[in-house]
C-alpha cells in the first residue's frame, strides 16, 4: 500500500480539528471558544465511542460511564491528593481504562441488546453507587477550590490552557480512531462486527479483541471527563453519569456514519451545531428537544448509514477519502 | 505417514438427539476424506466438534499432536485449522480483499497487513475471485461466495482444511472448476476433510471415505469400498436418488 | 427491634408498589418479546399515564380508577401510532436503530411535554382512605392500584391464551417468518402488541400518580425500573414481570430497615447487571 493511501483518510478529520481550534481566534469571540470546547469535547467521545459502536458493532448505552468515573477519580486526586491537571488527567484515563478492562471481562458476553442493557445497569449502578460514596462527596459531589487554578495562570488562564489541551484530546482520539481503524487489530474487530462466530472460526481471538476495544474507547473518556470537570470547577453525580448524554453520543456516531474516522467528528458537529441553533432559536427554543427527536427518528428511519454512509454509496470514488 | 487429525470416541449430544456417537478415525497429511451420510447425519456437527464450535461431551479430538478438544474455534485456527459453512457465512460490509486477509491476519501465519494484502490477492487470484477483489462481500451471488469462504480458509494457509458442501448450488461446470481448485489445494500439501453430496465429485477426488448415518460411523474405507458396501447402500435407500448415483460409481 | 417496626411499615409498602412496577414493566416486556425492541420512549409514555390521571381527575373530576380506561384506550392508540410512525420500518434493522428510532420517540414526548406542562412536579390529590391490619396500615390508593394491577395481569393472560389476536400475538413472537408462513397479518399483531405495551406503561402510570408527585420526567426512574424487573422476570415474558416487580418491591421495602434508601438503586442495578451475566434469560425464563 503506498503511504498516502494510509494516511489520506486522516486529512479531513485533522483539518475538521483544526479548523475548530481556530475559530474561537479567527473570529475573536471568547463565547466562540466554549462552543468549539463543547463540539471538541463531543468530537473525542463520540470518535472513541465508534471504536466499540463503529467497529466491533456493541452498542454501549452507558459509555459516558467512563467520562463519569475517570472525571471523579481526576478531581479527586486534584484536590484530596493535590495532584497536578496533567497526572489526574492520565489518572482518569487509566482507571478508566482499567474499569473497561474489568468490566469488559465480565459483560462483553451478552450480545446485541442484552449488552446496551447490561451498559445502562453498570452506568446507573456507578452513579448511584457515587451518590453514596462519602469520598466522593456523595450527592453533593467534589467542588474545586478556586485557588488549584493558581498554578495554571488564574481562572482565566486556566480555561484557555483547558481549551487547548481539550484540542489535543480530541486530536488523540481522531489519531487513536484512525490507528485502530487502519491496523490488523482493526480488521479483527470489523470481522466481529460482521459475524463474530465466523471471525473466531477464521482466528479472531474475539473475547480478547473486544475487551481492548473496549478500553481503547474508555480512555480518552476518562481523561476528557477529568478536563471537563476541572474546567467546570465541580463534578456531582448527576453531571458525570448522564444517560441522556450517553445515548447522544451515539446519536452523533449513527449521524455521521459508524465505523468510519470521518464520521463521527461530522456527527459531532451536526448534533451540537443543530443543539446549539435550536436552543438559541426563539422559534424552536421551547421545543428544541421535540425538534431534535423528529430528526434523529427521520435519519433513523431514512438514512441508517449516516451520512458517511449515505455518501459513499452514491459516490464510490471517495471511498477511500472517507475511509 | 505422519497422522495430522485423530478423533478417538467423539460423541455429541443436542438435548435427546445423538448428533454423533463414538466418532474415530485417523487422517494421515495429505489426504482427501470425504464425509458423506443422508441430511441429518451429523457432518456438519462433525466439522463443529473437530473445529471447537460445539465441542463434544467425550472423546478427544487430537490435531498435531495437541489435545484441541475444548479449545475454542480461534484456537484451532491459529493451530492452523481452516474451514468453510455450508451456510456461507460473508463479512457483508466488508471487501472481498478485506475478507480474506482476515484469514490470513488470523490463521496461524498470523500475518501482517501488509503481508496479508498479497496473499489475499494471490488466493483470489486462485479461486478466480480476481475481478472482485474491492467488491463488497455482500454483493456477491452465491457461487462467488462459496469461493470467497475457499479462499478465506486458503488464505491462512492452514494444515487441515474443512470444506462444507463447497459444490452444492453450483453448475456443473462450476463444479469442475471447484474440484479442480480442490485438487490444487492438495496439491499445495493441504489435508482435507470434505462434506459433500456430490457423488461423484467424493468419489473422484477422496482418497478415503467415511459414511455417517444419525451420528455412527456406518462405514470407512477406499471410495470403491463404499460404493459397493451394503450397510451404505440400505442407509441410501431412503435417498433413492443418492443410492442411484451411488450404485452409478461402481 | 426498631429495625422489624421500621420493616412492618416499608415491606408492604413496597409489595403493594412492586405490582404496580410489575404492571409498567409487563409493557416493555411484552415489547421486547414480540419484536425484540427495547422500547426506550417506555418512561415518557408512563408519564403520559401520570398527566393523564392529573388531568382527568384534577380537572374533570373523574375518579382515578374510571380515568383508566379513557387512558387505556388513549395507550392503545398511541403505541399504535408509534409503531406505524417509528418502529415498523426499523424492526428488521440492527438493535441500534430500533433503540435510537424509540429513544427519538422519547425525546419527541419529553420535549412537547415540558414546552407544555414544565419539568415542575404536579400531584395528584387524591386518596382512598387508609386500612389497619393489626401493626400494618395500608394506603388505599396503593392496595387498590395493587388488585388493578392483579386484574389487567389477568386480563393480559386470557387475551393471550384465550383470544385469536392474543393467540396470534403469541405465535408472532414465537416465530414471526412462520406465523406470516400460516397466513398471520404480522403487521397489525406487532402494531397491537405496540398498543398492548404502550397501554400497560399509561395505566402503571397512572396509577402511580395516585401515590407520589410527578414531572413529565417521572418516568424515566420507572423506565430504568423496568429494565430491571424485565430482566429479573425474563425479557419477553409478561406474566414474569409481574414477579419480577414484585422482587423489587421487596427489595425496596427491606433495604429502608437496613441502609439509607440512597442504597437501593445499587442495590437494584448491580442486581439487574448480575442477573444479566448469570442468567440473561431471567429467573423465570425468558421467551427465548
Amino acid at each position: 500500500m503506498k503511504l498516502w493511501h494510509k494516511y489520506i483518510g486522516l486529512i479531513l478529520p485533522v483539518l475538521a480539528v483544526a479548523a475548530l481550534v481556530a475559530w474561537p481566534f479567527v473570529t475573536g469571540k471568547p463565547a466562540n471558544r466554549e462552543s468549539a470546547f463543547t463540539i471538541l469535547k463531543a468530537v473525542a467521545l463520540a470518535s472513541s465511542l465508534n471504536i466499540l459502536l463503529g467497529y466491533t458493532g456493541y452498542v454501549s448505552f452507558g459509555h459516558i460511564v467512563f467520562y463519569g468515573f475517570g472525571g471523579y477519580i481526576g478531581i479527586y486526586l486534584l484536590t484530596a491528593q493535590e495532584w497536578s491537571l496533567w497526572n489526574a488527567m492520565l489518572a482518569g484515563g487509566l482507571t478508566s481504562g482499567i474499569l473497561a478492562f474489568l468490566l469488559g471481562k465480565a459483560i462483553l458476553r451478552l450480545r446485541g441488546a442484552y449488552f446496551a442493557l447490561a451498559t445502562i445497569g453498570v452506568n446507573e449502578a456507578m452513579k448511584a453507587f457515587i451518590n453514596n460514596f462519602d469520598l466522593f462527596g456523595g450527592p453533593t459531589g467534589i467542588t474545586l477550590n478556586f485557588s488549584v487554578y493558581k498554578a495554571y495562570g488564574g481562572a482565566a488562564q486556566a480555561l484557555q490552557t483547558s481549551f487547548y489541551i481539550g484540542a489535543g484530546l480530541a486530536l488523540l482520539a481522531v489519531l487513536l480512531s484512525h490507528i485502530v481503524r487502519t491496523s490488523k487489530f482493526g480488521l479483527g474487530l470489523l470481522a466481529i462486527r460482521e459475524n463474530e462466530d465466523a471471525a473466531e472460526v477464521m482466528g479472531v481471538v474475539a473475547p480478547n479483541a473486544k475487551t481492548w476495544a473496549y478500553v481503547l474507547s474508555a480512555i480518552i473518556p476518562g481523561m476528557i471527563g477529568v478536563l471537563f470537570f476541572f474546567k467546570n470547577g465541580n463534578v456531582e453525580p448527576h453531571d458525570a453519569f448522564p444517560l441522556h448524554a450517553s445515548i447522544e453520543l451515539l446519536v452523533m456516531v449513527m449521524l455521521g456514519g459508524q465505523g468510519t474516522v470521518l464520521g463521527p467528528i461530522l456527527g459531532a458537529f451536526a448534533y451540537q451545531g443543530m443543539r446549539g441553533y435550536l436552543v438559541t432559536s426563539a422559534f424552536f427554543k421551547n421545543i428544541q428537544l421535540s425538534v431534535s427527536g423528529a430528526l434523529l427518528l427521520a435519519i433513523v428511519l431514512f438514512i441508517p448509514a449516516g451520512a458517511i454512509g449515505w455518501l459513499r454509496h452514491r459516490v464510490p470514488m471517495i471511498r477511500r477519502a472517507l475511509a | 505417514m505422519t497422522i495430522l487429525l485423530s478423533l478417538q470416541g467423539v460423541s455429541k449430544r443436542f438435548g435427546g438427539l445423538q448428533a454423533l456417537s463414538n466418532v474415530t478415525f485417523d487422517l494421515p497429511e495429505g489426504q482427501i476424506l470425504g464425509l458423506i451420510g443422508p441430511n441429518g447425519a451429523g457432518k456438519t456437527t462433525l466439522f463443529n466438534a473437530i473445529n471447537g464450535v460445539y465441542p463434544p461431551e467425550e472423546g478427544r479430538v487430537i490435531f498435531r499432536d495437541k489435545d484441541v478438544t475444548r479449545s475454542k474455534p480461534y484456537d484451532h485456527a491459529r493451530m492452523g485449522m481452516a474451514r468453510t459453512h455450508q451456510i456461507v457465512q460473508p463479512l457483508n460490509e466488508l471487501t472481498v480483499r478485506e475478507n480474506v486477509m482476515v484469514g490470513a491476519c488470523f490463521g496461524h501465519e498470523n500475518q501482517h497487513l501488509g503481508n496479508a494484502a498479497r496473499i489475499a490477492d494471490e488466493v483470489l487470484e486462485f479461486v478466480g475471485l480476481a475481478s472482485r477483489v474491492d467488491q463488497l462481500a455482500g454483493s456477491l451471488n452465491v457461487a462467488q461466495k462459496k469461493r470467497l469462504e475457499m479462499a478465506r480458509a486458503l488464505a491462512a494457509h492452514p494444515y487441515l482444511l474443512l470444506l462444507d458442501e463447497v459444490l452444492a448450488g453450483l453448475n456443473s461446470s462450476e463444479i469442475d472448476g471447484m474440484i479442480q481448485t480442490v485438487l490444487k489445494i492438495r496439491e499445495q500439501g493441504v489435508t482435507i476433510i470434505m462434506i459433500e453430496h456430490v457423488m461423484k465429485a467424493v468419489m473422484n477426488v477422496s482418497d478415503r471415505i467415511i459414511v455417517l448415518d444419525y451420528g455412527q460411523q456406518i462405514a470407512e474405507g477406499s471410495p470403491e469400498e463404499i460404493a459397493k458396501d451394503e450397510k451404505v447402500i440400505e442407509a441410501y435407500l431412503g435417498d433413492p436418488k443418492l443410492a442411484e448415483q451411488l450404485l452409478e460409481e461402481e | 427491634m426498631q429495625q422489624f417496626s421500621l420493616l412492618l411499615t416499608s415491606l408492604p409498602d413496597g409489595i403493594l408498589l412492586g405490582f404496580v412496577y410489575g404492571l409498567a414493566a409487563m409493557g416493555l416486556t411484552l415489547i421486547w418479546g414480540v419484536m425484540n425492541v427495547i422500547n426506550l420512549s417506555h418512561g415518557p409514555i408512563i408519564a403520559l399515564g401520570m398527566f393523564g390521571t392529573f388531568f382527568l381527575f384534577m380537572r374533570a373530576g373523574v375518579n382515578p380508577y374510571v380515568g383508566l380506561i379513557p387512558i387505556a384506550v388513549v395507550g392503545v392508540l398511541l403505541g399504535v401510532l408509534i409503531y406505524v410512525i417509528a418502529v415498523h420500518r426499523v424492526i428488521n434493522a440492527p438493535h441500534l436503530s430500533s433503540l435510537l428510532a424509540t429513544f427519538s420517540v422519547n425525546m419527541i414526548i419529553i420535549g412537547l411535554g415540558t414546552a407544555a406542562l414544565t419539568t415542575s412536579p404536579y400531584n395528584v390529590d387524591f386518596s382512598a382512605g387508609s386500612f389497619k391490619i393489626g401493626p400494618v396500615t395500608l394506603l388505599g390508593t396503593r392496595l387498590i392500584a395493587a388488585l388493578v394491577t392483579m386484574l389487567f395481569t389477568g386480563g393480559l393472560y386470557l387475551f393471550l391464551y384465550r383470544t385469536r389476536p392474543g393467540k396470534f400475538i403469541r405465535a408472532v413472537a414465537n416465530n414471526r417468518a412462520a406465523a406470516e408462513l400460516m397466513g398471520v397479518p404480522s403487521t397489525r399483531i406487532l402494531a397491537l402488541s405496540f398498543g398492548l405495551g404502550t397501554m400497560l406503561a399509561m395505566v402503571s402510570g397512572a396509577l402511580i400518580a395516585t401515590f407520589f408527585p410527578f414531572s413529565i420526567l417521572a418516568g424515566g426512574s420507572y423506565e430504568l425500573k423496568s429494565f430491571v424487573i424485565g430482566v429479573l422476570g425474563g425479557l419477553g415474558n409478561p406474566i414474569g414481570a409481574l414477579f419480577g416487580g414484585l422482587i423489587l418491591g421487596v427489595i425496596e421495602g427491606i433495604i429502608p430497615a437496613f441502609l439509607e434508601t440512597s442504597w437501593v438503586p445499587v442495590i437494584e442495578f448491580a442486581l439487574f447487571v448480575l442477573i444479566l451475566l448469570v442468567r440473561p434469560s431471567g429467573l423465570f425464563g425468558a421467551k427465548k
